[in-house]
Formats: structure tokens, C-alpha cells, sequence
């Protein structure tokens, strides 16, 4: 039995949601549909409110308009549903490697050896088997990420909500980690939303990609890739060419992000 | 620099420029400044560059002290002086710590008692003796509450700074893996608040220390406040430098203990 939701099962789908931040409009009229087992890439320019939706989607905020639906049942086993990983890993810097994946196994009254067995395989799975009682100061950017998703796997999610998880860290360990989530995913499809400003970290990992405008953020286009996650190469044609669409629909929405800030 | 340009295929080092700005720990430098000042002094007292009247000779402290030991007051006055110092500081840092984090959790008790706090804090406590001597009578009772009182406020700032300085992801984090409120508190808001807890104790003692003496300068027979009274009444400044040395010992070792504390308890910081 696998601690991943076997066929994940819940769908989301948000439907016009607007959300302000004091007068501040930052999210406009949004409606997206995640199917489940399906990875959804939310990308746009910086402040186009990307993070802000991944928190309404995972319950962490109140949209002010607009609601967010999940259909279908969680998997079995699943201690919860809506799990994020975040761009700067929050684990608690007292607590080693272990302690921070029992955190979240405790409240749900796993201990002991039940506990055990998932930190066990979960740490097998981020292939950080030998790094067991390490406190998080003592791993690299990378380590501390996969130490993040190990303990998102832990509670075997039905949806994963990654908010730029691989942004803090360099281009080679983006690399190894973008490799390790499509192996993740090919040994056991899962469901995510997966917010990043990086276009080819979208392009190597969304089965769509949602592009939003600048801020009022709202839906540009949502692009399908067809091609399977595992087939997807550096210097694919077709991908390059979808790369070249999406920075070209992306291009002038960051422009024009950019300029606005300067009257701020 | 002009040679540079005149001949450059001459190789010179590159001078290093990077040293400096990094304070480093220099093992001992303390007691040889602090024997230094010692020796100056006993140097000056014994030539009559310094006369008697200002300043007691060194080595005539160290024989009182040590004259104080053998005949069993050091212990006489230290006793009683730890024990209100001890009773009343774990009085005022526990509720401080108490309070200190009802006001960081809860937005109410915030607004309605840090004005209260800011309002008692610079009250200076030595000036409430006579009320709390009424109200907890002369004995060991007034002192408690001084010097509970004295660290209380203190600790609540602090206790309450270091819950607002609590790695706000973290508790996000905790809620986002559906935690209980409780879990979220104990698990993540207190081990993340307590280096600033723990630095604001020391502060805390030290100020504990100070109102330990001034509530034993009133109406004590025994204790560290009571000889250095006893002693400045009779101008005797060997017994007023003795009980001034006793009182530094204490603050070195109370901020020694919390140093270790923290070693102990805060292990996953580098």
C-alpha cells in the first residue's frame, strides 16, 4: 500500500474568486478547474497574486468573493486533504529531520511504530533515508525542500500545493528536485497546483499551466501540454516552442508589472 | 600604481584588506583587564596615590571576605538573600512569562494590558516598599512581592516580543497540516519564542539582583542589602566593597547559569 493517494480522486474547482487587500484588488473573477491526478502550473509576473490563490485554494485565506470547491473523496488513509509544500520549507529549525514529519503525525494520534513506518517510507521515497536525525541547519536548500515534501507525503494528501517550491534554490538542485517530483508523480499520479514563476519549471512539470495577467490577477489562457511528464527533454521542440508562447503572453504583463511598481 | 601602468608585467600581491568587524572570542582578556584595574588600584592605595578614604584597599576587601566566611556570616546574610531572590524572581518571570504570552496569542488581553504594562514598567518598584510593606507586611512577605514585581513587567515584554517575533510561516505551516490550536502553541509558537524568552531572563534577574538589595536596605536584620547598609552607615568601605563583590559573583553566576540553560535548550541553533 502506498502512502500516496493510489488514484487520487478529489478534483477542485474554483469559480470566480476575487480577493482585495485593502482597496487592493489582487485576484479577479478567477475560475479554474484542477481534474484530479492532473499537475496544474499557476505561473504569471510577480505580485499577480499566485501565492494568494494557492491560499485560498488551500483554505489558509477567505476570498472575498467567490468560492472554492472540491469534489470526490479524499483517499484512504488521508490525514490531509489540502497540503502544502512552501518556497521556504517551514520546518521547525528545533526539531531534526524526523521530528518534523512526526509534527504533523501527531495530532492525527499516530505514534510510535505506525509513525515509524511512514517516516520511514516517506524518507525512502525523498531518498533521504541517512539524514534521519539531522536538524534542518545542518541540509542544504535542496535537502530541506525534499524534507518539506516528505513530510507533505506523510499525511498522504489528495492535492498538493506547492508555492514555488524550488525558487530558493540553484539551478542544479531545481534540476535534481524537478526530476524527483516527476518520478514522485510517475510511480503514483497525484493531484496538484503548482505556483512558480519559472516557466520551465511549468513547462517540464504541468500537465496544464494556467497563465495569470498582472495584478488584478485573472485567467489569461490555460494551456494543455499532452506531452507525458516523463518524455519531457531539454531541447523538445514543441515544448521549447510552448515556452516561447507562454514568456511571450507572460513578456509584457511582467513589463508592465514592473513599471507599475515604480509609481508605488 | 604608476608602476603598475609603466611595467605590467611585474606580479604583485594583492594586499589583503578584509580583517576586522568580527568580534571574536578572546579567552581571559577579561580577567587580565579585571586584574589589571585590581593591581592599579592596590598599587595606588598602598603608595597614598589614592587615598584611603576614596577607595578600600584590595587586599584588604579580599581579607574581609574571607574573614567573613570563616566566621560563618557569608552564609548568614547569602541564605536569605538567595532564597527572596530565588522565591521572588520564579514569582514574577512565571506569571511574566504567563502573561507575556496570553498577549502574544490573544488580541484582546493584548490591547487591554500592554498600556497597563507600559504604565507599571518605569514606575521605579523601590518607591512602592512602604505600600507593599502594608500590604505584605515587613517581613519576607514585601520583599517576594518587590522583587516579583520588579521582574514581572520586564519578563512580560520580552516573553510577549519573542511570541510576536515567532516565524509567522511556521504557524501558517502548522495550520495548513489541520494541527490543534494547543498543538500549534506548544509546539511551535513557545520553542520558537524561547531564545528571546530566555534572553529577556536575564535581564529580568539582573533587575531582580538590584531590588533584592533596596528591599533589604528596608527593614532586614540579615542579608547582602542589609551589610552593605550596615557597612555604608559606619563608612567601613572594606564590608561595603565585600558585599559589592558578592553581589557581582551573584550577577556573573545567574547570567553563567542562563548562558548554560540556553546551550542546553537551544542546541538547534548553530
Amino acid at each position: 500500500m502506498g502512502r500516496w493517494p493510489a488514484h487520487s480522486s478529489m478534483d477542485l474547482t474554483l469559480e470566480n474568486i476575487t480577493h482585495r487587500y485593502g482597496g487592493m484588488t489582487v485576484l479577479q473573477d478567477v475560475s479554474l478547474h484542477i481534474p484530479a491526478g492532473e499537475i496544474m502550473c499557476v505561473i504569471g509576473p510577480s505580485g499577480c497574486g499566485k501565492s494568494t490563490l494557492l491560499r485560498l485554494i488551500g483554505g489558509l485565506e477567505r476570498p472575498e468573493a467567490g468560492q472554492v470547491l472540491q469534489s470526490g473523496t479524499p483517499p484512504e488513509g488521508c490525514l490531509n486533504p489540502l497540503t502544502y509544500v512552501f518556497q521556504d520549507f517551514a520546518l521547525l529549525p528545533w526539531r531534526t529531520v524526523q521530528g518534523n514529519i512526526s509534527l504533523v503525525l501527531e495530532d492525527h494520534g499516530i505514534r510510535g511504530r505506525a509513525a515509524d513506518q511512514i517516516i520511514t517510507d516517506v524518507l525512502a521515497r525523498t531518498k533521504l533515508s541517512d539524514f534521519r536525525t539531522a536538524l534542518p541547519r545542518q541540509l542544504s536548500g535542496g535537502m530541506k525542500q525534499r524534507v518539506a515534501i516528505a513530510r507533505a507525503l506523510a499525511v498522504r494528501p489528495a492535492v498538493l500545493l506547492l508555492d514555488e517550491p524550488l525558487s530558493a534554490l540553484d539551478a542544479q538542485t531545481r534540476e535534481l528536485l524537478m526530476e524527483d517530483l516527476v518520478g514522485l508523480w510517475a510511480r503514483q499520479p497525484f493531484t496538484a497546483v503548482y505556483v512558480t514563476h519559472n516557466l520551465a519549471e511549468a513547462v517540464r512539470l504541468g500537465h496544464r499551466i494556467a497563465v495569470l495577467s498582472r495584478r488584478p490577477g485573472q485567467v489569461r489562457e490555460v494551456v494543455e501540454i499532452d506531452t507525458p511528464l516523463r518524455d519531457r527533454r531539454a531541447g523538445d521542440a514543441k515544448l521549447d516552442a510552448l515556452q516561447a508562447h507562454l514568456w511571450n503572453l507572460m513578456k509584457q504583463e511582467a513589463m508592465a508589472a514592473d513599471q507599475e511598481l515604480l509609481h508605488v | 600604481m604608476s608602476e603598475a601602468t609603466t611595467a605590467p608585467n611585474t606580479m604583485q600581491k594583492v594586499p589583503f584588506r578584509g580583517g576586522g568587524f568580527n568580534p571574536v572570542a578572546k579567552r581571559g582578556a577579561g580577567i587580565v583587564v579585571f586584574l589589571v584595574l585590581l593591581a592599579l588600584v592596590e598599587w595606588g592605595t598602598r603608595t597614598g596615590w589614592i587615598s584611603n578614604l576614596t577607595l578600600p584597599r584590595p587586599s584588604d576587601v579580599g581579607a574581609t571576605l574571607v574573614e567573613l566566611w570563616q566566621s560563618g556570616m557569608l552564609w548568614t546574610h547569602l541564605a536569605p538573600s538567595l532564597s527572596r531572590l530565588a522565591v521572588g524572581s520564579v514569582l514574577g518571570v512565571s506569571a511574566g512569562v504567563g502573561v507575556g504570552v496570553m498577549i502574544g496569542l490573544f488580541s484582546y488581553v493584548r490591547a487591554g494590558l500592554v498600556p497597563l504594562v507600559a504604565a507599571l514598567f518605569p514606575i521605579p518598584k523601590i518607591a512602592l516598599l512602604p505600600l507593599f510593606v502594608i500590604w505584605f507586611g515587613i517581613d519576607e512577605g514585601s520583599k517576594y512581592a518587590l522583587i516579583a514585581l520588579g521582574t514581572f513587567t520586564p519578563t512580560i515584554v520580552s516573553t510577549y516580543g519573542a511570541v510576536d517575533n515567532v516565524d509567522r510561516t511556521l504557524v501558517r505551516m502548522g495550520q495548513s497540516f489541520g494541527l490543534s490550536w494547543m498543538s500549534i502553541v506548544r509546539k511551535i509558537v513557545l520553542p520558537g519564542a524561547l531564545p528571546g524568552i530566555l534572553s529577556g531572563l536575564r535581564v529580568s534577574i539582573a533587575i531582580g539582583i538590584i531590588l533584592l538589595v533596596a528591599a533589604e536596605m528596608l527593614g532586614a536584620e540579615y542579608g547582602i542589602g542589609a551589610y552593605i547598609l550596615q557597612a555604608g552607615s559606619l563608612y567601613d568601605l572594606e564590608r561595603l566593597f565585600a558585599g559589592v563583590m558578592i553581589l557581582s559573583v551573584l550577577g556573573v553566576l545567574t547570567s553563567w547559569a542562563i548562558g548554560l540553560l540556553e546551550k542546553r535548550l537551544l542546541r538547534w541553533r548553530s
